[in-house]
């Protein structure tokens, strides 16, 4: 048991979560999840709504057990510890601030369980206001800040009594774009600054993608993929990753080909498509098999004379500032998109393009597309 | 402009509203004010029926008893409800109904019906007396009908409802986050309950023991029933004044009292509830 009144560590802890299960009645909220966390680790959950991430943290927090498994914190079995004998910092969703103190008494709160000296409690506060930039905000009520103020006062709660390790459950996710853009960054460079292992839960890929070390893709209570943001992004290893992950055009279709761990499929009109196998599934897809291709809109190119011979029917083009967003059909019937640099000359609605891509730049999964 | 047709648009509810107004003042204020008026005249100005209740220890001990019991009832009633109230807001939804349908549902029941079953469950014939005696506790039947310690469990029966539905609404207004996050802050579960939910529910637990005791204090069928003729109470006091020696005058007079005390514990704990608010912050 870590003892909570001297523990001044700044140094993250470890986070070893072994086959751990956890189901409501009939719901499976969490299977079989194993997860390995290095000491000073920004790892996020990510995933749909109801795939078990605030599952997987609250049982990490303590607030529920698991049916099975053993949750590790820096070597400790902590599976079934209490809440409080834990020391890990935590940040609510509504950030969760006690309405009747104010400011400083929240941040104080921790400090004041652990029966830290007054004078020293009143100067750690002062600090940890001062690194969320409140420093005239301590005597205030939560409800006379902003959102993103009440955001970094709990952030301030949760790692004033310096934990090894900070738990996040969407913590952004009721401020506006601009605002979590800029907390996001915060908080990254608070988390450098402590050193704490973070976990931070969310369903927005693309604070996944900026903030992590490392991202676990989760889906219907798993970990799909657990990989470093480019990994992830570049080669998803499954249809689900791919679609969640990012903007991806899918293809399903049938195999014809393999070699050299690429595969051609048909997807029907006549149309041939190369992609290179999936890594996790490449024994299992073979000839005759039924497949989904994945290509990122920015990997395609309008390009004649392809490989692929495919071509596109011009739908609609949409002009996103940085980009040209073009939304095409083939002539299965499919919508496809593609990302460009503003062309010299736009396509009009009716056009047809022809459409390429290296085949190294899409993955073949095994298996149907899932219905959007 | 705006101020005009707002006018306008009030002006209607207004009107129908007057009907509601008339029937209230025929029915209510002006008999109230009719009955407490009278207290001050026989038939010139005079203070003389005061001067008989302040004289007369009868009345005090009377008034004394009627805010001993309620004060007895209130604690009662907050002992025994902040539990339910808790267990019911912080429970799943259907044992919280399940609780409610037992603690709430006398409120569906005459207050008639359960003054009368605590009659039939204390008298020295009556239920509590015959299993007591069957257990061999007791030898002699005890007189528990018509005592203060009847009315005083009658009463709390019947008020405990007022006392849990204000502090199960508060409570189940507290999000569960603030708890888990007093938790995980290094608070135990004791802690977090006096730290958190405890002062964040004194709104609930102000206005519960508000309810019960202006009730309490003006409470008349139970105290009449279970408490007889040898516990009167305040409203027992006025009934009695009226049907029996038809002092219209006299039970004006006490009646006058009974709304200042209450409107003064109301006025009271208001400032409670505001110096509440204060308390638990750093
Ligand atoms: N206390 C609970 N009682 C019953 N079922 C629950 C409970 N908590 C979660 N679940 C169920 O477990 C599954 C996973 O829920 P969880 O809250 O972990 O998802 P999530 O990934 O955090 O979703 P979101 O992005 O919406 O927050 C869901 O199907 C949910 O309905
Ligand atoms: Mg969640």
């Amino acid at each position: 048991m870590p003892d909570l009144a001297t523990s001044q560590t700044s140094r993250g802890a470890s986070l070893d979560v072994r086959d751990v299960s956890k189901s409501y009645g009939d719901v499976k909220a969490v299977r079989d999840i194993s997860l390995f966390v290095k000491a000073g680790e920004f790892v996020s959950l990510l995933g749909p709504s109801g795939s078990g991430k605030t599952t997987l943290l609250m049982m990490i927090a303590g607030f529920e057990y698991p049916d099975a498994g053993v949750i590790e914190v820096g070597g400790q079995d902590m599976t079934y510890v209490e809440p409080n004998r834990r020391n890990i910092g935590m940040v609510f969703q509504r950030y969760a601030l006690f309405p009747h103190m104010t400011v400083a008494g929240n941040v104080a709160f921790s400090l004041r369980m652990r029966r830290v000296p007054r004078n020293t409690i009143d100067e750690r506060v002062r600090q940890a206001l001062a690194m969320v930039r409140l420093s005239d905000y301590g005597h205030r009520r939560p409800d006379q800040l902003s959102g993103g103020q009440q955001q970094r006062v709990a952030v301030a709660r949760a790692t004033v009594f310096d934990p090894p390790m900070i738990l996040m459950d969407e913590p952004l996710g009721a401020l506006d774009k601009k605002l979590r853009e800029q907390l996001q960054i915060e908080i990254k460079a608070l988390q450098r600054e402590l050193g704490a292992t973070v976990i931070y839960v969310t369903h927005d890929q693309q604070e996944a993608l900026t903030m992590s070390d490392r991202v676990a893709v989760m889906n219907n209570g798993r970990i799909e993929q657990l990989s470093s943001p480019k990994e992830l992004y570049e080669k998803p290893q499954s249809v689900f990753v791919a679609d969640f992950v990012g903007d991806t055009n899918l293809l399903t279709g049938t195999v014809v080909d393999i070699g050299n761990g690429i595969a051609s499929l048909d997807i029907g009109n006549g149309n041939r498509v190369q992609g290179a196998v999936a890594r996790e599934s490449g024994a299992g897809i073979a000839v005759g098999d039924t497949t989904t291709l994945s290509v990122r809109p920015e990997r395609a190119f309008l390009e004649a004379g392809s490989p692929q011979g495919l071509s596109i029917t011009c739908v609609d083009e949409i002009y996103t500032g940085h980009d040209l967003l073009i939304v095409g059909r083939l002539d299965t019937g499919a919508t496809f998109r593609i990302r460009t640099k503003t062309p010299d000359a736009a396509p009009a609605s009716g056009d047809r393009l022809p459409v390429a891509w290296r085949p190294e730049d899409a993955v073949v999964f095994p298996g149907k597309a899932p219905e959007a | 402009m705006s101020t005009n047709s707002s006018a306008l648009g009030r002006t209607p509810a207004f009107l129908m509203l007057l009907p509601l107004i008339a029937v209230l003042c025929f029915a209510v204020f002006w008999p109230v004010a009719n009955l407490l008026g009278r207290s001050f005249f026989a038939p010139d100005f005079t203070l003389q029926y005061y001067e008989t209740i302040v004289s007369e220890p009868l009345y005090w001990r009377v008034f004394i008893r009627t805010f001993w019991i309620s004060a007895l009832c209130c604690i009662l009633c907050l002992l025994i409800g902040f539990p339910i109230a808790y267990a019911m807001a912080r429970t799943s939804a259907w044992r919280a109904l399940l609780i409610a349908a037992c603690v709430l549902g006398p409120l569906w029941t005459s207050i008639l019906v359960r003054s009368y079953a605590w009659i039939f469950l204390l008298q020295r014939n009556g239920v509590v007396n015959d299993l007591l005696i069957d257990m061999g506790l007791i030898e002699t039947r005890l007189r528990m009908l018509y005592t203060e310690g009847a009315v005083l469990v009658a009463m709390t029966h019947v008020l405990l409802p007022f006392m849990i539905l204000p502090i199960f609404s508060t409570i189940r207004a507290i999000p569960t986050d603030l708890e888990r996050s007093a938790r995980n802050l290094g608070a135990g579960r004791f802690r977090a309950f006096l730290t958190i939910t405890l002062p964040l529910s004194l709104p609930g637990v102000s206005a519960g023991v508000l309810f019960v005791f202006i009730l309490a204090i003006g409470f008349y069928i139970t105290p009449a029933l279970v408490g007889g003729p040898r516990t009167l109470m305040i409203g027992t006091l006025i009934a009695q004044q009226i049907t029996e020696l038809l002092n219209w005058p006299l039970a004006g007079a006490i009646s006058l009292l009974l709304l200042a005390v209450s409107i003064a514990t109301a006025l009271i704990f208001q400032r409670a509830l505001s110096v509440g608010r204060i308390v638990g912050n750093d």
